[in-house]
């Protein structure tokens, strides 16, 4: 069994793309799920959807047509003609598949690097295919470690501390432009995990009003009911900025959505109060040239980190502390799978040694008279041969040795194991 | 008078331990040298109070009647308002700003003669004492929004350029400053305005006219006009912040022109200053 991924996410698809791949809602998640473990190639499968990515993991038989009959599925279950997905698509196998789920956990895939809310979904989605029987072994194992390396990343390293610093640094500029936040507004253009953050951020840190603008509709009514807020159309949101000292962004277009002609008329009607945007969309979706205006303080995710931490060595320092970490785990792992492989030919190869002496033996004992003593004996002479014949090659095989596959392959032609490898 | 001689030396010396203090405070953040530069400064403001009284009271009028005088009383205004400004609004870092112009016109002040020479006729009036306290107390505002102005496009660089090591942290926030530089120029105006029409009534009296379109009168129109335009800009069309700043910083260059440039070539009829 093989492990591939097939998904998209923030870099590889536009948001048109994303939302039409995303399997919103559990009802549609578990349809998904079903039907991907229909193909007749795969065998276990955790579908992971957020704002950010959509992302298929699964054991397969064989990856390369596994990958046909997923392409055609995501194309035929969301509708989409396949030549559209081509560009959006991402498919890793074996090593790279594992070293990308304990990135995409680890957070240091997402858009914000280090934003928590992702490893809550890798672990709902894990929980959700579990709870629908769509996993087995490798599928447990490997979401599971995804869980404890993203555990351990977070505690090792200072990855995790940069999404907060940056949401952090977000408040410190509000308030050097606004002094006090009490009775400031905001706007949420974009319903993103990390613009998310930082308004929960602006919230404790004394704003009082709160309107969100989502392209899709619900989803905006369900961020602004949980900040006590209120949910616009996504097209209203020009409007809206009138009344809003701070705009967070992360639309996730693919193209600007605020220009500064745009912004220069909405600070007429503001008669100049100030705003403050920030545009933690990648790309960006507000035009730099909006920070030229008076009275208008733009920030995009790189300004704000470069305001978290001027010393760009230590950042890449935890950065690659955080990559080391999962070098690490991912061999660890990929031992442990490739282990599996040869557990079923030790089975096999000792069941088929015992099996001869058992066969042997009762034929033996058939034939001839020996009381119980001797039966005895004899059991156990055979029983001792067979395993100091069959303890070299069994040793040999549970050893980390690079010829491993080899040995394997010979064992099985040798022995004629070839009838169930499971 | 010796006795009045040394307290305005003393307040001088104190005025700049306390200019040096502030200077030292924009290197290094600590907790003492705002203490040091506040006590020094109310040091030298306590010595300069008694001097402008005993000039006065030794003199039989307001002291404010040569620009020794003038620019000394006018360094106390701009003191009295700083103490004011930090009393109220504990802004960090203001004294770095504003000491070191208020020290400037001290410093000028003890260049210039101090000799009292009689009150020429022309200026014995009721009014020199409206007009001339109510212009100085405009003209200190205007210089404090101006210092306060100076700070917020500092600070706007800061938030704009998105380099925010510096003064970042320790400069107030740009609304604050902006809401000072407005109230200061809210209290300003009608001062100035006062001073203006007392100045032009006195005019009157004096030579017969309200005014005689000599420089000095002038550049005093236009600094009212250009205080004028940041009041009516801010209320009608929104211009706060960097624009308003920069008006202000304007505005106060004008008086700083007017005052310098004319009082110090003694010309006109206005002839003190």
């Amino acid at each position: 069994m093989r492990i591939i991924v097939a998904g998209l996410n923030h870099k590889s698809a536009d948001v048109e793309v994303r939302e039409k791949l995303a399997f919103s809602g559990p009802d549609r998640l578990e349809k998904g799920l079903r039907a991907l473990r229909a193909l007749p190639q795969i065998r276990e499968a955790v579908i992971i959807s957020t704002c950010n990515r959509v992302e298929m993991y699964m054991s397969v038989e064989e990856p390369g047509e596994a990958i046909r009959q997923v392409k055609r599925f995501i194309s035929s279950f969301h509708d989409i003609p396949a030549g559209l997905l081509d560009k959006a698509l991402y498919f890793y196998e074996d090593t790279v598949a594992v070293r990308h789920i304990f990135r995409v956990a680890s957070s240091l895939d997402s858009m914000v690097v280090g934003e928590p809310q992702i490893l809550g979904q890798v672990k709902e989605a894990f929980q959700f295919a579990l709870d629908k029987k769509a996993t087995g072994v490798l599928m447990n194992r490997l979401m599971k470690k995804a869980i404890s390396v993203a555990k351990r990343v977070r505690t090792e390293t200072k990855v995790a501390e940069n999404a907060v610093s940056i949401s952090f640094a977000a408040v410190q500029l509000a308030r050097k432009i606004f002094n006090d936040l009490a009775g400031k507004s905001v706007l949420l253009l974009g319903a993103g995990e990390m613009a998310e953050l930082a308004a929960r951020y602006l919230m404790t840190n004394g704003i009082s009003a709160i309107v969100v603008a989502n392209r899709t509709f619900e989803r905006g009514c369900e961020l602004a009911r949980a900040f006590g807020g209120r949910a616009v159309e996504f097209d209203l949101f020009k409007e809206e900025m009138i009344h809003s000292d701070i705009v967070l962004c992360s639309t996730g277009a693919p193209d600007y959505v605020l220009l500064k002609q745009d912004v220069h008329e909405i600070m007429k009607e503001r008669k100049q109060r100030p705003v403050f945007i920030i545009d933690i969309s990648v790309p960006r979706n507000i035009d730099p040239g909006v920070n030229g205006l008076g009275n208008v303080y733009l920030y995009n995710v790189d300004d704000l980190q470069g305001v978290v931490d001027n010393n760009r060595d230590e950042r890449g320092r935890e950065a690659s502390k955080a990559e080391d970490i999962i070098a690490g785990e991912v061999e660890v792992f990929e031992r442990w799978a490739a282990s599996l492989e040869t557990v079923p030919t030790i089975v096999a190869f000792r069941q088929k040694a015992l099996q001869i002496g058992e066969d042997e033996l009762e034929r033996l004992f058939h034939k001839s008279a020996f009381d119980e003593k001797e039966q005895e004996a004899i059991r156990h002479a055979v029983s001792a041969v067979i395993s100091k014949l069959i303890h070299p090659p069994t040793a040999a095989l549970k050893e980390d040795a690079e010829d491993r596959d080899m040995l394997m392959a010979l064992m099985r032609k040798l022995y004629d194991l070839n009838g169930d490898p499971e | 008078m010796p006795m009045g001689a040394i307290t305005f030396d003393i307040s001088l010396a104190f005025y700049f331990c306390a200019m040096l203090f502030a200077l030292l405070d924009l290197s290094r953040s600590t907790k003492i040298l705002p203490r040091l530069m506040l006590m020094s400064a109310y040091l030298g403001f306590g010595f300069h109070t008694i001097y402008i009284f005993y000039s006065g009271f030794s003199a039989g009028h307001v002291p404010f009647v040569n620009p020794h005088q003038a620019t000394s009383f006018f360094a106390w205004c701009m003191f009295l308002l700083f103490f004011v400004l930090e009393y109220r609004y504990k802004l960090g870092l203001l004294g770095s700003f504003i000491t070191p112009f208020a020290f400037a016109f001290m410093f000028i002040s003890f260049l210039l003669p101090a000799g009292m020479s009689p009150l020429p006729p022309i200026l014995r009036s009721q009014w020199l004492g409206v007009h001339t306290i109510f212009a100085f107390l405009a003209n200190a505002a205007f210089a404090m929004a101006a210092g306060v102005g100076v700070m917020y496009l500092v600070q706007e660089h800061y938030v704009k350029s998105k380099n925010l090591g510096g003064l970042f942290a320790r400069l107030p926030s740009l609304h604050v400053l902006d809401e000072i530089n407005y109230r200061l120029i809210t209290i300003g105006f009608p001062m100035f305005t006062v001073a203006i029409i007392s100045g032009s009534i006195w005019a009157d009296d004096a030579w017969g006219s309200y005014i005689s379109w000599e420089p000095r009168q002038v550049w005093a129109i236009i600094s009212w006009l250009i205080f004028g335009i940041v009041l009516h800009a801010r209320f009608l069309a929104g211009w706060r912040g960097r624009r308003a700043a920069l008006l202000t910083i304007l505005g106060f260059l004008t008086i700083i022109g007017a005052f310098a440039g004319l009082a110090l070539l003694h010309k006109g009829q206005h002839v003190f200053l």
